[in-house]
C-alpha cells in the first residue's frame, strides 16, 4: 500500500480486501497523469488503469516503486463492463455472489464456468459491474451476457454520453498532466489523511490549492438552446471575455438537451452564472450547472 | 425531375429552377439520433461545396456541403424544433434547404437511385 501511496493521493491503506478506490497518478506540478482504480486484493493491488495511458503509466510506476514490490503486468486479461439498473438481474442469473457484491468491492467469481474478477462499478452513473477475464475467454463470457434478456451490446457513443451526463471525467479530455484534482473537482477522492501528510508526487501544490483556492475549476454546463456544444468550444462571460474551454460535450439523451463539462474561472464557476459559448461563430447562451446531470444510481449497501 | 444522389448521401429533387436537399435514408442511419440542425437562412448565397447546414446526432456534428451553386430559398424551420424527422422521414418532411439552381450542370455527375443504391450497397 505505502509503495503506490508514493505517487498517488488515494488513499490505501483505508482499503479492505476487496476494496476499490479511485484515484490517480499525479506529477510534481499536482498534474493529473492517468486516473485509475485500485482493487485490494489480499497482499496484492490490482491496478486498472486507460489503455492510451498504459505505457507511460508502466514505466512510472516501475520505476518509483521500493524495494520487495513487483508490478505485474497482465496483458493476457480483457475487461468487459455490464452496466444498467438490471446489470444484477443479468449477472446474478450467472453468478449468484454477484447480486451481493457492495458497490466498489470486487471478488473472484465463476461466471458459468469462466473465473473472473468481478467488481461492481463502472463508468456509466448506473449500478453495474466491471469484469476482468482472461483475454480467450472474453469473446465467450461477452456472448454468455448477451444472451440475457436485459444486455444489450453499446458502443462508445452511448458510454461517453453516460459518463457525461454522470459527471465523470474522461482522461485526456477533461483532465489531463495541466489538470489537478482540485481544479478538477476531484478532491472527495483524496482522504483527510493524505491531505494533511501529503507524500505523493505534486502534494504541496495540491494543498496550496486546497488551502488557497484555485484560478478554474471544472463545472457542468447546460446550453440553453438545441445546439451541442463539444469539445475545445470557448467560454465566455456576459461581457464577451474567454473564461475558459469546454471539455466534453454532446447531447444528453437522459437529460433530453446538450450537456457539457468544462473549465472556467473561478468566479464563474458558480452554479446557474450565465455564460456564452462559441459554436461555429455564433455565441449561443449557457448556464453554469451542478454535476452530475443524472443523479448516480449505484447501489450501496 | 427523379431524385439524384451525390457520394456525400444527400438527395436533391428539382422544381423548375428551385432545388431542395437533404440527406438519404442511409445517411441518417450512419448519424443515429439526430439531436440538432442548423439549417441556412433563406437568401444566402452558397457555392457549391460551402457548408450549408449541420446535422448534430448523438454520436457527432457533420457538416452538409451544398452540393448546388445557388441562393437558398428556405431552410427547414421543422427541423429546429423536430430534428428527429430527418430519421422518421430523411427524404420526405427531413428535407434541409431549398435553393435555386445556379448551374444546371452540377446536377449532371450525380446518381439516380438506382445507381445510389448500388454504390450504398459497396459501402456495407
Amino acid at each position: 500500500m505505502a509503495a503506490l501511496e508514493a505517487i498517488v493521493p488515494g488513499d490505501l491503506q483505508a482499503l479492505g480486501d476487496g476494496q476499490i478506490r479511485y484515484t490517480m497518478l499525479t506529477n510534481e506540478q499536482g498534474g493529473i497523469l492517468d486516473d485509475l482504480m485500485v482493487t485490494r486484493r489480499g497482499d496484492h493491488l490490482f491496478l486498472i488503469v486507460n489503455a492510451a495511458c498504459k505505457d507511460a503509466d508502466f514505466a512510472h510506476i516501475g520505476a518509483n516503486l521500493s524495494k520487495g514490490n513487483r508490478l505485474e503486468l497482465m496483458p493476457e486479461r480483457g475487461l468487459l463492463a455490464l452496466q444498467g439498473p438490471e446489470a444484477a438481474d443479468a449477472l446474478g442469473r450467472l453468478a449468484p455472489a454477484a447480486r451481493h457484491l457492495d458497490f466498489m468491492t470486487s471478488d473472484t467469481l465463476h461466471i458459468g464456468d469462466i473465473p473472473a474478477i468481478v467488481s461492481r462499478s463502472g463508468y456509466s452513473g448506473e449500478d453495474g459491474y466491471e469484469i476482468s477475464v482472461e483475454a480467450d475467454r472474453s469473446e465467450e463470457l461477452a456472448r454468455m451476457l448477451l444472451d440475457q434478456p436485459e444486455v444489450k451490446p453499446v458502443g462508445l457513443g452511448a458510454r461517453d454520453s453516460l459518463r457525461l451526463e454522470a459527471g465523470l471525467c474522461l482522461y485526456g479530455a477533461d483532465i489531463d498532466s495541466t489538470t489537478t484534482p482540485v481544479e478538477a473537482g476531484l478532491l472527495w477522492s483524496i482522504s483527510k489523511r493524505r491531505r494533511a501528510d501529503g507524500g505523493y508526487p505534486g502534494a504541496s501544490v495540491i494543498s496550496g490549492q486546497i488551502e488557497n483556492g484555485v484560478s478554474r475549476k471544472r463545472v457542468g454546463i447546460r446550453p440553453d438552446g438545441k445546439a451541442p456544444a463539444r469539445a475545445h468550444t470557448e467560454i465566455m462571460d456576459m461581457e464577451g471575455s474567454v473564461i475558459g474551454e469546454i471539455t466534453s460535450g454532446g447531447f444528453g439523451p437522459t437529460v433530453g438537451g446538450p450537456v457539457a463539462m468544462g473549465y472556467v474561472s473561478t468566479e464563474h464557476a458558480r452554479a446557474d452564472t450565465g455564460i456564452y459559448l462559441s459554436v461555429r461563430g455564433k455565441s449561443l447562451p449557457a448556464r453554469v450547472a451542478r454535476l452530475p446531470f443524472t443523479p448516480h444510481r449505484y447501489i450501496k449497501s | 425531375m427523379a431524385v439524384k444522389y451525390t457520394q456525400e448521401h444527400e438527395w436533391i429533387t428539382t422544381e423548375g429552377d428551385i432545388a431542395t436537399i437533404g440527406i438519404s435514408k442511409y445517411a441518417q442511419k450512419q448519424l443515429g439520433d439526430v439531436v440538432f440542425v442548423e439549417v441556412p437562412d433563406a437568401g444566402k448565397t452558397l457555392a457549391k461545396g460551402d457548408e450549408a447546414a449541420v446535422v448534430e446526432s448523438v454520436k457527432a456534428a457533420s457538416e452538409i456541403y451544398s452540393p448546388l451553386s445557388g441562393q437558398v430559398t428556405e431552410g427547414n424551420g421543422v427541423l429546429e424544433d423536430q430534428p428527429a424527422t430527418i430519421n422518421g422521414s430523411p427524404e420526405g418532411d427531413g428535407w434541409i434547404y431549398k435553393i435555386t439552381i445556379g448551374d444546371a450542370s452540377e446536377l449532371d455527375s450525380m446518381m439516380d437511385a438506382t445507381a445510389y443504391a448500388d454504390y450504398v450497397a459497396g459501402l456495407e
